[in-house]
Protein backbone atom coordinates (compact mmCIF):
# COMPACT_ATOMS: atom_id res chain seq x y z
CA UNK A 1 0.00 0.00 0.00
CA UNK A 2 1.27 3.37 -0.73
CA UNK A 3 2.47 5.80 2.30
CA UNK A 4 0.72 8.38 1.74
CA UNK A 5 -2.58 7.25 1.61
CA UNK A 6 -1.83 5.25 4.79
CA UNK A 7 -1.29 8.09 6.44
CA UNK A 8 -4.24 10.28 5.00
CA UNK A 9 -6.39 6.77 6.15
CA UNK A 10 -5.36 7.27 9.36
CA UNK A 11 -5.71 11.33 9.79
CA UNK A 12 -8.68 11.92 7.99
CA UNK A 13 -10.57 8.86 6.68
CA UNK A 14 -10.36 6.52 9.65
CA UNK A 15 -9.75 8.96 12.24
CA UNK A 16 -9.41 6.83 15.35
CA UNK A 17 -11.45 9.46 17.48
CA UNK A 18 -13.43 11.17 15.12
CA UNK A 19 -14.99 8.51 12.75
CA UNK A 20 -14.45 5.38 14.53
CA UNK A 21 -15.18 6.47 17.87
CA UNK A 22 -12.63 4.57 19.40
CA UNK A 23 -10.18 5.38 22.12
CA UNK A 24 -12.76 7.81 24.09
CA UNK A 25 -11.69 7.29 27.74
CA UNK A 26 -8.63 9.39 27.28
CA UNK A 27 -10.61 11.71 24.65
CA UNK A 28 -12.95 12.64 27.22
CA UNK A 29 -10.82 12.59 30.13
CA UNK A 30 -7.14 14.83 29.37
CA UNK A 31 -8.51 16.76 26.96
CA UNK A 32 -9.45 19.77 29.78
CA UNK A 33 -7.02 21.51 27.86
CA UNK A 34 -5.15 21.75 24.57
CA UNK A 35 -1.54 21.02 25.58
CA UNK A 36 -3.01 18.02 27.36
CA UNK A 37 -4.91 17.46 24.58
CA UNK A 38 -1.69 17.12 22.62
CA UNK A 39 0.74 15.54 25.63
CA UNK A 40 -1.97 12.46 25.35
CA UNK A 41 -1.74 12.44 21.70
CA UNK A 42 1.96 12.34 21.35
CA UNK A 43 2.32 9.79 24.16
CA UNK A 44 -0.14 7.24 22.50
CA UNK A 45 1.57 8.15 18.93
CA UNK A 46 5.00 7.24 20.45
CA UNK A 47 3.38 3.50 21.70
CA UNK A 48 1.50 3.32 18.19
CA UNK A 49 4.51 3.53 16.41
CA UNK A 50 6.71 1.63 18.38
CA UNK A 51 4.41 -1.63 19.20
CA UNK A 52 3.28 -1.43 15.40
CA UNK A 53 6.88 -1.90 13.99
CA UNK A 54 7.71 -4.79 16.88
CA UNK A 55 4.07 -6.94 16.27
CA UNK A 56 4.93 -6.31 12.52
CA UNK A 57 8.55 -7.87 13.25
CA UNK A 58 7.49 -10.85 15.47
CA UNK A 59 4.54 -11.76 13.30
CA UNK A 60 6.15 -14.55 12.15
CA UNK A 61 7.07 -16.17 15.96
CA UNK A 62 4.05 -14.79 17.74
CA UNK A 63 1.94 -18.28 18.05
CA UNK A 64 -1.65 -17.44 17.02
CA UNK A 65 -2.96 -18.74 20.09
CA UNK A 66 -1.46 -16.12 22.29
CA UNK A 67 -1.50 -13.34 20.20
CA UNK A 68 -2.99 -11.56 22.05
CA UNK A 69 -1.36 -11.50 25.59
CA UNK A 70 1.60 -11.19 23.21
CA UNK A 71 0.44 -8.05 21.96
CA UNK A 72 0.07 -6.66 25.47
CA UNK A 73 3.02 -7.31 26.56
CA UNK A 74 4.88 -5.71 23.77
CA UNK A 75 1.79 -2.63 24.17
CA UNK A 76 2.65 -2.33 27.72
CA UNK A 77 6.28 -2.42 27.17
CA UNK A 78 6.19 0.73 25.54
CA UNK A 79 3.78 2.40 27.31
CA UNK A 80 6.51 1.76 30.51
CA UNK A 81 9.34 3.36 28.50
CA UNK A 82 7.03 6.48 27.48
CA UNK A 83 6.08 7.02 31.50
CA UNK A 84 9.48 6.95 32.11
CA UNK A 85 10.25 9.64 29.32
CA UNK A 86 7.36 11.69 30.51
CA UNK A 87 8.59 11.49 34.30
CA UNK A 88 12.41 12.39 33.54
CA UNK A 89 11.75 14.99 30.71
CA UNK A 90 7.82 16.91 30.80
CA UNK A 91 7.09 15.91 35.17
CA UNK A 92 4.00 18.71 34.01
CA UNK A 93 2.65 17.02 31.75
CA UNK A 94 3.07 13.85 33.78
CA UNK A 95 1.03 15.63 36.48
CA UNK A 96 -1.57 16.71 34.57
CA UNK A 97 -2.24 13.25 32.68
CA UNK A 98 -1.72 11.07 35.64
CA UNK A 99 -3.66 7.72 35.61
CA UNK A 100 -4.35 7.76 32.16
CA UNK A 101 -0.41 7.24 30.84
CA UNK A 102 -0.58 3.67 32.41
CA UNK A 103 -3.87 3.28 30.72
CA UNK A 104 -2.82 3.85 27.39
CA UNK A 105 -2.40 0.28 27.43
CA UNK A 106 -6.11 -0.50 26.97
CA UNK A 107 -6.17 1.82 24.83
CA UNK A 108 -8.49 0.17 21.71
CA UNK A 109 -6.94 2.04 19.55
CA UNK A 110 -3.74 0.74 19.84
CA UNK A 111 -4.08 -3.10 20.31
CA UNK A 112 -6.85 -2.95 17.57
CA UNK A 113 -4.32 -1.68 15.29
CA UNK A 114 -1.72 -4.45 16.17
CA UNK A 115 -4.97 -6.80 15.93
CA UNK A 116 -6.12 -5.20 12.42
CA UNK A 117 -2.80 -3.98 10.67
CA UNK A 118 0.36 -4.85 12.16
CA UNK A 119 0.08 -8.53 12.54
CA UNK A 120 -0.89 -8.60 8.68
CA UNK A 121 1.74 -6.40 7.03
CA UNK A 122 4.86 -5.46 6.08
CA UNK A 123 7.13 -3.41 9.17
CA UNK A 124 7.47 -0.30 6.80
CA UNK A 125 3.48 -0.11 6.46
CA UNK A 126 2.91 -0.98 9.93
CA UNK A 127 5.26 2.03 11.25
CA UNK A 128 3.41 4.65 8.83
CA UNK A 129 -0.24 2.87 10.16
CA UNK A 130 1.08 4.22 13.23
CA UNK A 131 1.93 7.33 12.29
CA UNK A 132 -1.32 7.73 10.58
CA UNK A 133 -3.16 6.76 13.30
CA UNK A 134 -1.17 8.42 15.62
CA UNK A 135 -1.39 11.52 14.06
CA UNK A 136 -5.43 11.84 13.21
CA UNK A 137 -5.52 10.80 17.40
CA UNK A 138 -3.33 13.37 18.38
CA UNK A 139 -4.83 16.10 15.98
CA UNK A 140 -8.40 14.84 17.28
CA UNK A 141 -7.01 15.62 20.87
CA UNK A 142 -5.49 18.32 20.24
CA UNK A 143 -8.79 19.91 18.61
CA UNK A 144 -11.55 18.78 21.60
CA UNK A 145 -8.37 20.08 23.79
CA UNK A 146 -8.50 23.42 22.41
CA UNK A 147 -12.22 23.78 22.09
CA UNK A 148 -12.84 23.19 25.82
CA UNK A 149 -10.30 25.81 26.75
CA UNK A 150 -11.13 28.13 24.93
CA UNK A 151 -15.05 27.72 26.07
CA UNK A 152 -13.93 27.09 29.63
CA UNK A 153 -11.16 29.39 30.77
CA UNK A 154 -10.74 31.76 27.82
CA UNK A 155 -7.36 30.63 27.15
CA UNK A 156 -5.33 28.59 24.64
CA UNK A 157 -2.29 27.06 24.66
CA UNK A 158 -2.31 29.00 28.07
CA UNK A 159 -2.17 32.38 26.71
CA UNK A 160 -5.60 33.95 27.07
CA UNK A 161 -7.15 34.89 24.15
CA UNK A 162 -10.38 37.09 25.66
CA UNK A 163 -8.71 39.43 27.86
CA UNK A 164 -11.18 38.36 30.65
CA UNK A 165 -14.38 40.11 28.71
CA UNK A 166 -16.61 37.49 28.40
CA UNK A 167 -17.23 35.23 31.75
CA UNK A 168 -15.70 31.71 31.16
CA UNK A 169 -18.24 28.54 30.98
CA UNK A 170 -16.04 26.66 33.57
CA UNK A 171 -18.75 23.53 32.75
CA UNK A 172 -16.46 22.91 30.26
CA UNK A 173 -13.65 22.12 31.66
CA UNK A 174 -15.86 19.44 33.84
CA UNK A 175 -17.29 15.80 32.93
CA UNK A 176 -20.78 17.40 31.00
CA UNK A 177 -18.13 19.83 29.26
CA UNK A 178 -16.36 17.09 27.47
CA UNK A 179 -19.44 14.59 26.61
CA UNK A 180 -21.05 17.79 25.28
CA UNK A 181 -18.21 19.09 23.37
CA UNK A 182 -16.94 15.50 21.71
CA UNK A 183 -20.92 14.75 21.01
CA UNK A 184 -21.01 18.25 19.36
CA UNK A 185 -17.63 17.16 16.93
CA UNK A 186 -19.04 13.83 16.23
CA UNK A 187 -22.17 15.86 15.26
CA UNK A 188 -20.66 18.22 13.10
CA UNK A 189 -18.59 15.27 11.16
CA UNK A 190 -22.04 13.79 10.60
CA UNK A 191 -23.14 16.99 9.41
CA UNK A 192 -19.96 17.18 6.89
CA UNK A 193 -19.82 13.94 5.46
CA UNK A 194 -23.70 13.48 5.53
CA UNK A 195 -23.63 11.03 7.62
CA UNK A 196 -21.86 8.57 5.47
CA UNK A 197 -18.58 8.37 7.54
CA UNK A 198 -20.25 7.05 11.17
CA UNK A 199 -23.23 5.25 10.00
CA UNK A 200 -21.80 1.76 9.68
CA UNK A 201 -19.05 2.02 12.07
CA UNK A 202 -20.79 2.92 15.56
CA UNK A 203 -18.85 1.21 18.17
CA UNK A 204 -18.90 -2.47 15.25
CA UNK A 205 -16.58 -4.97 15.67
CA UNK A 206 -14.57 -4.46 13.81
CA UNK A 207 -12.71 -1.59 15.42
CA UNK A 208 -13.00 -3.80 18.79
CA UNK A 209 -9.77 -5.10 19.83
CA UNK A 210 -11.03 -7.73 21.80
CA UNK A 211 -13.98 -8.84 18.81
CA UNK A 212 -11.33 -11.95 17.95
CA UNK A 213 -12.66 -13.88 20.95
CA UNK A 214 -16.15 -12.33 21.16
CA UNK A 215 -18.97 -14.31 21.10
CA UNK A 216 -21.23 -11.63 20.37
CA UNK A 217 -19.52 -11.29 16.62
CA UNK A 218 -22.01 -13.81 14.98
CA UNK A 219 -24.75 -11.73 16.87
CA UNK A 220 -24.09 -8.09 15.01
CA UNK A 221 -21.83 -6.60 17.78
CA UNK A 222 -22.12 -5.82 21.41
CA UNK A 223 -25.57 -6.76 22.33
CA UNK B 1 -16.30 1.44 59.93
CA UNK B 2 -17.27 5.40 59.02
CA UNK B 3 -14.16 5.34 56.38
CA UNK B 4 -14.92 2.39 54.83
CA UNK B 5 -18.67 3.78 54.14
CA UNK B 6 -17.20 7.26 53.38
CA UNK B 7 -14.81 5.37 50.97
CA UNK B 8 -17.91 2.98 49.13
CA UNK B 9 -19.92 6.27 48.78
CA UNK B 10 -17.44 8.70 47.48
CA UNK B 11 -16.88 5.60 45.10
CA UNK B 12 -20.41 5.32 43.79
CA UNK B 13 -21.72 8.84 43.76
CA UNK B 14 -18.96 11.36 43.86
CA UNK B 15 -16.26 9.96 41.69
CA UNK B 16 -18.63 7.89 40.13
CA UNK B 17 -15.77 5.80 37.34
CA UNK B 18 -17.61 6.56 34.62
CA UNK B 19 -19.17 9.87 34.65
CA UNK B 20 -16.83 11.92 36.70
CA UNK B 21 -13.74 10.48 35.96
CA UNK B 22 -14.60 8.61 32.56
CA UNK B 23 -13.21 5.15 32.64
CA UNK B 24 -14.83 2.41 30.92
CA UNK B 25 -16.70 4.39 28.70
CA UNK B 26 -16.17 1.85 25.94
CA UNK B 27 -19.11 -0.64 27.49
CA UNK B 28 -20.92 2.21 28.91
CA UNK B 29 -21.71 3.87 25.29
CA UNK B 30 -21.36 0.47 23.75
CA UNK B 31 -23.33 -1.85 26.02
CA UNK B 32 -25.61 0.57 27.68
CA UNK B 33 -28.91 0.01 24.51
CA UNK B 34 -30.95 -2.98 26.65
CA UNK B 35 -31.13 -3.06 30.17
CA UNK B 36 -30.19 -6.62 30.86
CA UNK B 37 -27.13 -6.45 28.76
CA UNK B 38 -26.15 -3.22 30.62
CA UNK B 39 -27.01 -5.27 34.24
CA UNK B 40 -25.07 -8.27 32.68
CA UNK B 41 -22.10 -6.12 31.75
CA UNK B 42 -22.30 -4.41 35.26
CA UNK B 43 -22.01 -7.14 37.57
CA UNK B 44 -19.28 -8.61 35.59
CA UNK B 45 -17.58 -5.59 35.83
CA UNK B 46 -18.15 -5.43 39.47
CA UNK B 47 -16.74 -8.59 39.86
CA UNK B 48 -13.33 -8.67 37.86
CA UNK B 49 -13.28 -5.40 39.71
CA UNK B 50 -13.03 -6.98 43.45
CA UNK B 51 -11.20 -10.07 41.83
CA UNK B 52 -8.48 -7.86 39.83
CA UNK B 53 -7.80 -5.75 42.85
CA UNK B 54 -7.86 -8.93 45.70
CA UNK B 55 -5.01 -10.45 43.41
CA UNK B 56 -2.92 -7.34 42.34
CA UNK B 57 -2.87 -5.59 45.72
CA UNK B 58 -0.89 -8.28 47.41
CA UNK B 59 1.42 -8.71 43.95
CA UNK B 60 2.28 -5.06 44.27
CA UNK B 61 3.05 -4.88 48.05
CA UNK B 62 4.63 -8.19 48.05
CA UNK B 63 6.51 -8.66 45.23
CA UNK B 64 6.81 -5.21 43.33
CA UNK B 65 7.89 -3.18 46.52
CA UNK B 66 10.59 -5.29 47.81
CA UNK B 67 12.46 -6.06 45.02
CA UNK B 68 11.91 -2.56 44.03
CA UNK B 69 10.92 -3.14 40.72
CA UNK B 70 7.49 -0.76 41.24
CA UNK B 71 8.06 0.09 37.56
CA UNK B 72 6.98 -2.70 35.99
CA UNK B 73 3.58 -1.95 37.55
CA UNK B 74 1.96 -1.55 34.27
CA UNK B 75 3.00 -4.86 32.89
CA UNK B 76 2.29 -7.09 35.21
CA UNK B 77 -1.09 -5.82 36.35
CA UNK B 78 -2.13 -5.90 32.78
CA UNK B 79 -0.73 -9.44 32.78
CA UNK B 80 -2.48 -10.42 35.90
CA UNK B 81 -5.89 -9.08 34.52
CA UNK B 82 -5.42 -11.02 31.33
CA UNK B 83 -4.88 -14.22 33.05
CA UNK B 84 -7.34 -14.03 35.81
CA UNK B 85 -10.25 -13.01 33.25
CA UNK B 86 -8.97 -16.04 31.05
CA UNK B 87 -9.32 -18.26 34.46
CA UNK B 88 -12.61 -16.65 35.16
CA UNK B 89 -14.50 -17.68 31.95
CA UNK B 90 -12.88 -21.55 32.22
CA UNK B 91 -13.67 -21.72 35.99
CA UNK B 92 -17.43 -20.41 35.35
CA UNK B 93 -17.95 -22.66 32.01
CA UNK B 94 -16.95 -25.61 33.84
CA UNK B 95 -18.60 -24.91 37.81
CA UNK B 96 -21.32 -22.56 37.23
CA UNK B 97 -22.75 -23.03 33.81
CA UNK B 98 -25.91 -20.26 34.95
CA UNK B 99 -23.85 -17.78 35.53
CA UNK B 100 -21.84 -18.12 32.35
CA UNK B 101 -24.46 -18.02 30.14
CA UNK B 102 -25.45 -14.42 31.56
CA UNK B 103 -22.07 -13.17 32.27
CA UNK B 104 -19.96 -15.41 30.09
CA UNK B 105 -20.37 -13.10 26.93
CA UNK B 106 -18.89 -10.08 28.81
CA UNK B 107 -15.51 -11.24 30.47
CA UNK B 108 -13.71 -11.07 27.56
CA UNK B 109 -14.44 -7.69 26.60
CA UNK B 110 -13.58 -6.61 30.25
CA UNK B 111 -9.74 -7.38 30.06
CA UNK B 112 -9.36 -4.04 27.82
CA UNK B 113 -11.46 -2.14 29.73
CA UNK B 114 -10.15 0.43 31.37
CA UNK B 115 -11.85 0.71 34.71
CA UNK B 116 -10.62 -2.43 35.56
CA UNK B 117 -6.91 -1.25 34.83
CA UNK B 118 -7.34 2.26 36.13
CA UNK B 119 -8.83 0.48 39.67
CA UNK B 120 -6.22 -1.74 40.69
CA UNK B 121 -3.69 1.14 39.66
CA UNK B 122 -5.80 4.19 41.62
CA UNK B 123 -6.02 1.92 45.25
CA UNK B 124 -1.80 1.66 44.77
CA UNK B 125 -1.83 5.30 44.24
CA UNK B 126 -4.40 6.57 46.87
CA UNK B 127 -2.09 3.91 49.61
CA UNK B 128 -5.31 2.90 50.78
CA UNK B 129 -5.06 -0.60 52.79
CA UNK B 130 -5.91 -3.97 51.17
CA UNK B 131 -9.94 -3.84 52.76
CA UNK B 132 -10.40 -0.20 51.95
CA UNK B 133 -9.12 -1.30 47.89
CA UNK B 134 -11.60 -3.49 48.38
CA UNK B 135 -14.02 -1.45 49.12
CA UNK B 136 -13.42 1.08 46.89
CA UNK B 137 -13.22 -1.53 43.63
CA UNK B 138 -16.67 -2.80 45.05
CA UNK B 139 -18.04 0.48 44.93
CA UNK B 140 -16.59 1.44 41.80
CA UNK B 141 -18.20 -1.65 40.36
CA UNK B 142 -21.60 -0.46 41.97
CA UNK B 143 -20.65 2.87 40.34
CA UNK B 144 -20.52 1.76 37.16
CA UNK B 145 -23.80 -0.59 37.85
CA UNK B 146 -25.35 2.91 38.93
CA UNK B 147 -24.45 4.58 35.74
CA UNK B 148 -25.38 1.83 33.20
CA UNK B 149 -28.66 0.84 34.52
CA UNK B 150 -29.77 5.13 34.63
CA UNK B 151 -28.49 5.25 31.27
CA UNK B 152 -30.00 2.40 29.62
CA UNK B 153 -33.42 3.53 30.59
CA UNK B 154 -32.35 7.05 29.44
CA UNK B 155 -31.27 5.65 25.86
CA UNK B 156 -34.74 3.40 25.78
CA UNK B 157 -36.14 6.98 25.89
CA UNK B 158 -34.70 8.85 23.48
CA UNK B 159 -33.81 5.96 20.66
CA UNK B 160 -36.91 6.51 18.49
CA UNK B 161 -36.49 10.59 19.24
CA UNK B 162 -37.10 13.14 15.93
CA UNK B 163 -33.04 14.23 16.21
CA UNK B 164 -31.97 16.71 13.73
CA UNK B 165 -30.17 14.32 10.91
CA UNK B 166 -26.76 14.92 12.45
CA UNK B 167 -27.27 14.24 16.18
CA UNK B 168 -28.93 11.15 14.89
CA UNK B 169 -26.99 8.10 16.78
CA UNK B 170 -23.90 8.62 19.20
CA UNK B 171 -23.95 11.89 19.08
CA UNK B 172 -27.91 12.60 20.64
CA UNK B 173 -26.19 9.49 23.16
CA UNK B 174 -23.39 11.65 23.92
CA UNK B 175 -25.40 14.32 24.69
CA UNK B 176 -28.03 12.44 26.98
CA UNK B 177 -24.89 11.18 29.33
CA UNK B 178 -23.36 14.73 28.99
CA UNK B 179 -26.67 15.69 30.99
CA UNK B 180 -26.38 12.56 33.08
CA UNK B 181 -22.81 13.73 34.12
CA UNK B 182 -23.78 17.13 34.94
CA UNK B 183 -26.60 15.39 37.53
CA UNK B 184 -23.69 13.24 39.13
CA UNK B 185 -21.93 16.97 39.62
CA UNK B 186 -24.92 17.46 42.25
CA UNK B 187 -23.33 14.77 44.22
CA UNK B 188 -20.46 16.86 44.99
CA UNK B 189 -20.92 17.97 48.53
CA UNK B 190 -23.12 14.54 49.84
CA UNK B 191 -20.17 12.67 51.54
CA UNK B 192 -19.54 16.02 53.67
CA UNK B 193 -23.10 16.08 54.63
CA UNK B 194 -23.95 12.35 54.64
CA UNK B 195 -21.31 11.66 57.44
CA UNK B 196 -20.83 15.39 58.90
CA UNK B 197 -17.77 16.27 57.87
Amino acid sequence: MDKLSLLKNGIIKENPVLILLLGTCPTLAVTTSAVNGLGMGVSTMAVLIGSNIVIALLKNIIPDKVRIPSFIVVIAGFVTIVGMLLQGYAPEINESLGLFIPLIVVNCIILGRAEMFASKNKVADAAFDGIGMGLGFTFALFLMGSIRELIGSGAWMGINLTADLIDPMSVFMLAPGAFFTYGCLVALINYLTEGKAIKKKEFGCEGCATAANCQQIGKGGCA
Amino acid sequence: MQDMLIILFSAILVNNFVLVKFLGICPFLGVSKKLDSAVGMSFAVIFVMVLATAVTYPIHMGLLVPLQIGYLQTIIFILVIAALVQLVEIALKKYVPALHQSLGVYLPLITTNCAVLGVTILNIDESYTYIQSLVNSFGAGVGFLLAMVLFSGIRQRIENNNFPAAFKGIPSVLIAASIVSLAFMGFSGVIDGLFGL
